[in-house]
């Protein structure tokens, strides 16, 4: 019997072999990374259990790089536009690209996970850290390609030093992640120093019974001897790899070194990861504390500008902030000192972790954790957005979410609407099966998660998301379907991240004009837009929604993490020409791959790889069906006040831009009066703003790629034409 | 724990500890191979690894640690070539070069010490208490 780290829970590693039955083998040649690929795809078809090698064609590499390039390329192949996220035929594409795995520059082990996506309809790309991308490709593979439906619970390995993958189904092992990440790590790791090298994907069992499934991606920590994750979070690919039945993907790989990808040129890499990590040695402790806090440096800075989602975005601020701000984490919570990268040589170390975290409810009750994060978007999701401000609720909720595969914005967003609703009556506690479901309160919260994890009551309806539960509400319960979609922060399916855009028209195009729905990948314009003002026009807004949702999106090309581009900056950045863009950062990146690749880019053409990509993907929306204007649509909670407290907890802000903007006399107008102006001038906003990002984009006023312009990109392919030519 | 000690204001700048150091780790006589490095110019500036150890906590694979004599030492075998020693040494002592995807740095062996013409380098010991950081 082995004992698993917390000492409390027995797992016997041979009983679990015992109940495995080997489906498939297959064989293959190892293969060698040349200048940061291998040149090939392994396949694998669950349903039919067959296991393949697809070449890497030089177009694929020409016009989609890697990573979700070829996630999207893939997808796009092995399915049709009739495709729904649990057919069959829909994939799970998990790819690093070119620049993931090497070593020296923070941030370079990332995988792209692609499917279409049980929320929005369409395709979902999530970027996710672990050691799992840069090990398949140590292993000798670009990508991984899984398709079909198993009859019965599988685990796919992949022996990276053997080269044998097998599918195997494995009925006894647990399903929820903590356990199940451990399991399968102290099953296939020769002994301790060997568990680095096994890395695995898994959901949970809420993943079963909710649409916001996420995957979670090992790396065994050696010192903490604990098997931690990152999470393919958003758009519910977690969903469908439980409804494939995979338990899990496992890949083991012994040998990593810092050239495996055979690089062009080493010294460039060298000399560039060097300076990041003397720059974040000297910096960050001035600058975000990336180091000690992760993303959740930002909860006091976002609520002082009026910016944290509070109560279902319905505020920006609230004094209890501080409850749930670095210093409380920091000091009570994160276990400071420890090398907390993600993949080997990330210095930013933003993966915190809290230890020895005792868990008060549910099935693991008593247990004490390692609770991965609470990231930014966790705190101010599943905390302020629901009106919660203690700590532990956050990291008890947090830990819930990642063992049971439920995606921590998707449920936050969702979990403070139905609390709006409760508390504004549109649902009563007949309909929650008795959970009081008022703002704050963390047990009715967290129980929605267990009712997630069992497949019971009102936590499966929550885990449907929003855009089902208005569908929901208004047929079966009567709401007013009008004002549901006011304060249902969704958008083509997918829950609003968490921030207000309230306040900065870039940043509402920010979240509504993207590809897969509103998250904060592509763009985070609200510093520029409402606090530095540097953004004022149409066409200064439209030239930020281009470059940065190009730029951005970008780094999913390579393999790589957005967040050393800029949660870390070079001292002298605020005197370049550019400080929003961190022009020393880009030319890092651009020495990086010629460095990996060979490949000599230069700014203007490192947008134009990602807007080759970004277009594919749009005009994939298309071809699902939810890729025009009409798509782009944002609730008003994403605009402006929706309601009168609303308006009234700024109403100084909303007279005076009254007066200003619009020339209009306040003096004697009653709230809702006002109301219906500000609303009829948002909403104008947000059309004239739609029109000049679509014209710079290179697209049509319905939001459809000119064919023109696909031209221009060299995207013309027939496949893509076929879909738009109809709608020039 | 011992280590290399140094009084810069010995040093005459003559360079043979670095010509000993890259010649009997990396068999040439080339600065940028040595553990230890000189100013050339200006007041004597002596670089060298204190092994204050640091960079133990820093390695994401646990591939430095200290020995029994207090010397911090690089296995290579385990190092994954991230160079975040590099960046993080407060000393700016660990050593890198392109030819290697390890690092390399000071082991205190004392090979220069005893060529130094001057008396400014030596073996030394000192109590674990002294060290600026604790493993």
């Amino acid at each position: 019997m082995l004992t698993n780290r917390r000492g409390d829970e027995k797992m016997d590693i041979n009983v679990l072999k015992e109940g495995r039955k080997l489906l498939t083998e297959y064989k293959y040649e190892l293969g060698k990374v040349d200048k940061g690929y291998t040149n090939r795809t392994l396949y694998v078809n669950i349903s039919e259990n067959k296991i393949d090698s697809k070449p890497v064609t030089p177009i694929m590499k020409e016009k989609f790089v890697g990573g979700k390039g070829f996630g999207l390329w893939y997808l796009w192949n092995g399915t049709t536009p009739s495709t729904k996220w649990n057919d069959p035929k829909n994939e799970i594409v998990i790819s690093g690209g070119p620049v993931c795995g090497i070593t020296q520059y923070p941030g370079s082990g990332k995988s792209l996970v692609c499917s279409i996506s049980p929320m929005t309809d369409i395709p979902i790309d999530s970027n996710v850290g672990g050691y799992f991308g840069p090990l398949l490709k140590f292993a000798g593979w670009d990508a991984l390609e899984v398709q079909g439906k198993a009859e019965k619970d599988i685990v796919v390995f992949i022996d990276g030093n053997k080269g044998i993958v097998r599918i195997e189904e494995a009925p006894l092992e647990a399903i929820d992640s903590h356990v199940l990440a451990e399991q399968l790590t102290e099953m296939y790791a020769d002994n301790e120093e060997d568990k680095r090298n096994v890395s695995v994907v898994t959901a949970g069992t809420g993943a079963e019974h909710a649409k916001m499934g996420l995957l979670n991606f090992s790396l065994y920590d050696p010192r903490r001897k604990v098997t931690r994750f990152k999470q393919a979070g958003r758009g519910g690919i977690g969903t469908v790899f439980r409804d494939k039945k995979i338990k899990a993907l496992v890949v083991k790989f012994s040998g990593v070194k810092g050239n495996l990808n055979n690089p062009v040129d080493q010294g460039i890499i060298n000399k560039a990861g060097i300076k990041m990590h003397k720059e974040v040695h000297d910096l960050d402790d001035n600058q975000n504390r990336m180091r000690k806090v992760g993303t959740g440096y930002s909860v006091e800075v976002m609520s002082a500008y009026d910016l944290l989602p509070v109560m279902n975005y319905q505020y920006g601020g609230h004094e209890d902030a501080k409850k749930i701000g670095p210093e409380v984490l920091i000091n009570n919570y994160l276990t400071q000192g420890k090398e907390d990268g993600c993949w080997y040589g990330c210095s930013m170390a933003c993966a915190k972790t809290a230890d020895n975290f005792e868990l008060k409810t549910g099935p693991y009750k008593g247990q004490h954790v390692t609770v991965d994060g609470p990231e930014y978007e966790t705190i101010a999701g599943v905390g302020s957005n629901c009106g919660i401000f203690d700590p532990r609720a956050i990291l008890e909720i947090n830990f819930y979410c990642d063992t049971y595969g439920i995606d921590t914005i998707s449920f936050g967003t969702s979990t403070a609407f139905v609390m709006e609703c409760y508390t504004r009556g549109i649902i009563n506690k007949e309909i929650t099966g008795g959970l009081e479901l008022n703002f704050g309160n963390f047990n009715a919260s967290v129980e929605l998660l267990h009712q997630m994890s069992r497949g019971e009551g009102f936590g499966v309806i929550v885990g449907q998301g929003i855009h089902r539960m208005k569908k929901l509400f208004a047929e079966e319960y009567g709401a007013d379907s009008d004002f549901l979609f006011d304060i249902g922060m969704e958008q083509k399916g997918l829950e609003y991240s968490e921030y207000g855009s309230k306040e900065s028209l870039a940043q509402q195009g920010g979240f509504g004009l993207t590809n897969k729905g509103p998250q904060h990948d592509e763009a985070w314009l609200i510093f520029m837009d409402m606090v530095n003002n540097q953004i004022p026009t149409f066409e200064d807004k439209a030239e930020a929604l281009y470059y940065f949702p190009m730029f951005r999106t970008w780094f999913g090309l390579y393999g790589l993490c957005k967040l050393p581009w800029n949660d870390i900056a070079p001292a002298n950045n605020k005197f370049t020409s550019e400080p929003a863009k961190i022009p020393e950062h880009v030319q890092n990146y651009l020495d990086v791959v010629y460095g990996v690749t060979g490949k000599r880019l230069n700014t203007q053409e490192l947008v134009t790889e990602s807007e080759r990509v970004y277009n594919f993907q749009r005009i994939f929306n298309i071809r699902l069906g939810k890729g025009l204007r009409s798509n782009d649509k944002i609730p008003y909670r994403s605009m402006g006040p929706v309601t009168k407290e609303e308006y009234e907890s700024r109403q100084e802000r909303y007279d005076g831009q009254l007066k200003e903007f619009l020339n209009y006399e306040v003096e004697g107008k009653t709230t809702e009066e006002k109301m219906s102006v500000v609303r009829k001038y948002r909403e104008e906003q947000y059309e004239k703003l739609t029109d000049a990002v679509y014209k710079r984009r290179g697209w049509n006023s319905n939001g459809v790629p000119t064919i023109e312009h696909l031209k221009e990109l060299g995207m013309d392919l027939p496949m893509l034409i076929e879909v738009v030519k109809d709608l020039q | 724990m011992k280590y290399l000690a140094k009084d810069d204001s010995k040093c005459i700048q003559c360079g043979l500890c670095e010509e000993i150091c890259s010649t009997t780790y990396f068999k040439t006589n080339d600065v940028e191979k040595s553990c230890i490095h000189i100013s050339k110019d200006g007041k004597p500036d002596i670089n060298v690894c204190n092994q204050c150890g640091e960079c133990i906590n820093i390695c994401p694979v646990q591939a430095i640690k200290r020995d029994k004599l207090g010397v911090v030492r690089i296995n290579k075998k385990d190092c994954v070539g991230c160079f975040m020693c590099v960046g993080f040494c407060p000393e700016n002592a660990m050593r890198q070069h392109d030819e290697f995807i390890e690092p390399f740095k000071c082991i205190a062996c004392g090979l220069c010490a005893k060529k130094c013409p001057s008396g400014a380098i030596f073996i030394a010991e000192k109590e674990a208490k002294e060290l600026a950081y604790a493993d």
